[in-house]
């Protein structure tokens, strides 16, 4: 158990240090080659660099390597394949718009490392009432969870900070709920995600330094995926998501399609006279949960942000009630 | 505060995930095709997978139902 925290205190610094260190270059480089983007939320016009990806992928890869090199296990192995794959695809699409169906195939197909590694077991657990065997079922939901979980982090990177804000909040919850249901050694994997989240969440937070992109955002997700698969704790994960999955839904239920955030015609969410945000009132703008939270009355992007963060804290909570409730049976 | 509706939401999302989750437990999972020799178990999984797709779309129905019943003063707006 020594070994473990002392294992876990490294990579934990591991992932935080370098994602800290090297995102600062990641931005002069990005600039350099104008590779920005324009901040539609600030009142002087804003370029901030994109994608931060590459730093997060970083991040990750050291952290985790250095946990395979005193641990080695399939279960790393498939959280690094699967977690670089998901950037590539990522990085494809920030480099070149991907068609529509491209991407939730593509990261559907970075799932197999998963299966191809036996990183897996076929059992979905629930609270209070057991698990069910679902041998091949559960392959579906390998290749189904990766890129719903990739696209759902993806979907709520709308503001300032919120996506690894989001993210470093559900990650820790995820760890935490790892931890209640014994699956100590994925617990340890899982640490390096909360601490890549919260380093670069000091460069994405407001005013933006820089945006992760849909390489650090389906890198971040890909990764939350994964964990829930090879810690078995699929139905847990999903609850600490859920702020971003009622995005994802509201969405979807109001657009009746899937399409890109970059697709839609009317913006939800429009600026006051002093640049606050403001819901709009275009009844074809689709549904979302920042046009949910402006409802009562405009309000900046850093309180919404917030506002985010505290229904991440939520769900994080109700995700660890359900981790104790793993161990009741009625 | 902001948002009280999007914490009811999420909670009732969590208390029907839960729910879920028992009928899954308690009637899908005692399901037992057998007589097909040794496509027993891809039936049985096509079956399993066709009711958790059904109960599937029934979450979402219920939930959309749910959200338009908290949220019907804001989308209106």
């Amino acid at each position: 158990m020594l070994d473990r925290t002392i294992i876990g205190i490294l990579i934990s610094a591991v992932a935080f240090v370098t994602v800290y260190a090297i995102t600062p270059s990641l931005i002069k480089i990005l600039t350099k080659r104008k590779m920005v983007v324009k901040d539609y939320n600030k009142e002087v016009a804003t370029m901030v660099a994109r994608p931060g990806g590459p730093s997060i992928l970083v991040g990750i890869l050291a952290s985790e390597l250095t946990l395979y090199a005193f641990f080695p296990s399939n279960e790393i192995l498939a959280i690094v394949i699967t977690t670089t794959l998901a950037f590539l695809v990522g990085f494809a699409d920030d480099r070149k718009v991907l068609g529509g169906w491209f991407k939730p195939l593509a990261l559907a197909a970075s799932a197999l490392p998963i299966i191809l590694l036996g990183a897996y077991n076929p059992h979905l657990a629930f609270p209070l009432f057991g698990s069910v065997k679902i041998p091949e079922l559960y392959l579906g939901l390998i290749i189904f969870i990766i890129p719903v979980m990739g696209n759902t982090i993806n979907s709520i990177d709308v503001l300032n900070g919120v996506a690894s804000g989001f993210m470093t909040i559900a990650s820790f919850a995820l760890t935490i709920c790892l931890v209640i249901v014994h699956h100590y050694d994925i617990a340890l994997a899982s640490l390096p995600l909360g601490f890549v989240s919260l380093a670069f969440y000091k460069y994405h937070k407001v005013p933006s330094k820089i945006f992760p992109g849909d390489s650090g955002a389906l890198t971040l997700g890909a990764m939350y995926g994964t964990l829930s698969v090879v810690g078995h704790v699929e139905i847990i994960a999903a609850i600490a998501l859920l702020p971003a999955v009622i995005n994802s839904f509201l969405f979807l239920s109001s657009v009746k399609r899937i399409i890109e955030h970059r697709q839609i015609k009317a913006n939800p969410v429009v600026h006051t006279e002093d640049f606050k945000l403001m819901a709009s009132t275009d009844k074809s703008a689709p549904v979302t949960l920042v046009r949910l939270i402006l409802a009562n009355g405009p309000l900046t992007e850093k309180q919404v942000g917030f506002v985010i963060f505290r229904l991440a804290l939520f769900s994080a909570a109700l995700a660890i009630i359900t981790s104790f409730m793993m161990e009741i049976r009625i | 505060m902001k948002g009280t509706q999007i914490f009811f939401y999420i909670f009732v999302m969590w208390l029907l995930i839960i729910a879920g989750g028992g009928l899954v437990v308690s009637i899908i999972a005692h399901i037992s095709i057998q007589g097909f020799g040794k496509l027993d178990n891809l039936i049985d999984s096509i079956i399993k997978a066709g009711i958790a797709l059904v109960l599937v779309v029934i979450w979402i129905l219920i939930m959309s139902k749910i959200k338009n019943w908290i949220f019907h003063k804001q989308i209106s707006h």
